[in-house]
């Protein structure tokens, strides 16, 4: 009886938790539900293949010579590399980087809509010598390019 | 852990989004030091732009962003005066909110 009544009262709360979020979110105070929308599953990945399926699902991937990515050579502080990415390609709807020899290589991932110019620099970490990959889905295929970046000293700790 | 943006329309006509975020971006990979034990993760997971009450860019990041996260693009549409409202959410349920003006 008494183990009946506290996950009544679990489901309960975790019932009020919800609404009160629910409400909280329709009156702006947390920020809009794009934030829910996170593929984490792809993030968690240890391989490259299963992150992309979780990212884009298992379509395939072209090499393109229509994106470009801007990054060092050799990259001295692996802690800090500095990448763009331009995709020149026509209606592009998400952007991604995998860094091929991360412990998680699925790095960021970026939702694009029309108004966006698909020109984005970023800031990433890098344990070692590695291709980065970056992807980008348009007109129902996905399309990637890759640049090897040297790394002196590894950025990821451990 | 503040959001510092730049928001300007430039000669051909876009507006050049420039966004810096403190905060420490950690990996859950690293060990402390002195005590040997490994510091836990703690991460952006996600930052929007919205214009107009509208996403355009969101950027879903893992913990392979570099500290003090820098990001920057272009967006086709804002004029000058309009305002641009960047937000992010970490692992830990923090987050964090700020509008800034298009110059």
């Amino acid at each position: 009886m008494h183990a009946v009544n506290l996950q009544r009262r679990k489901v309960l709360g975790k019932a009020l938790y919800a609404s009160l979020a629910g409400l909280a979110a329709s009156w702006g105070l947390l920020p809009a539900n794009v934030h829910a929308a996170r593929p984490d599953s792809a993030f968690t990945a240890k391989d490259i293949d299963s992150g992309l399926v979780e990212l884009f699902g298992d379509n395939g991937v072209e090499d393109s010579g229509d994106i470009e990515i801007k990054a060092p050579e050799v990259a001295e502080n692996g802690a800090v590399v500095p990448i763009k990415v331009t995709a020149n390609v026509s209606n592009p709807e998400a952007m991604a980087l995998v860094v091929a020899k991360n412990p998680n290589p699925v790095i960021c991932s970026y939702d694009l809509t029309p108004e966006v110019v698909p020109t984005v620099s970023m800031r990433i970490k890098m344990g070692e010598s590695s291709d980065v990959i970056a992807l980008v889905k348009a007109n129902g295929k996905i399309y990637q390019s890759v640049k090897e970046v040297k790394v002196t000293v590894g950025g990821c700790g451990g | 852990m503040t959001i510092k943006a730049k928001i300007k329309v430039i000669s051909d006509g876009t507006a050049e989004v420039k966004v810096l975020i403190k905060h420490p971006m950690e990996t859950g990979l690293r060990k402390d030091r002195k005590t040997g034990k490994v510091i836990p993760a703690h991460y952006i997971k996600t930052v929007a732009c919205e214009w107009q009450g509208k996403p355009v860019m969101t950027a879903y990041w893992g913990w392979a962003i570099s500290k003090n996260p820098y990001l920057s693009f272009r967006m086709n549409g804002p004029a000058s005066g309009d305002t641009v409202k960047v937000s992010w959410v970490d692992n830990m349920d923090e987050s964090d909110s700020k509008e800034f003006k298009v110059r």
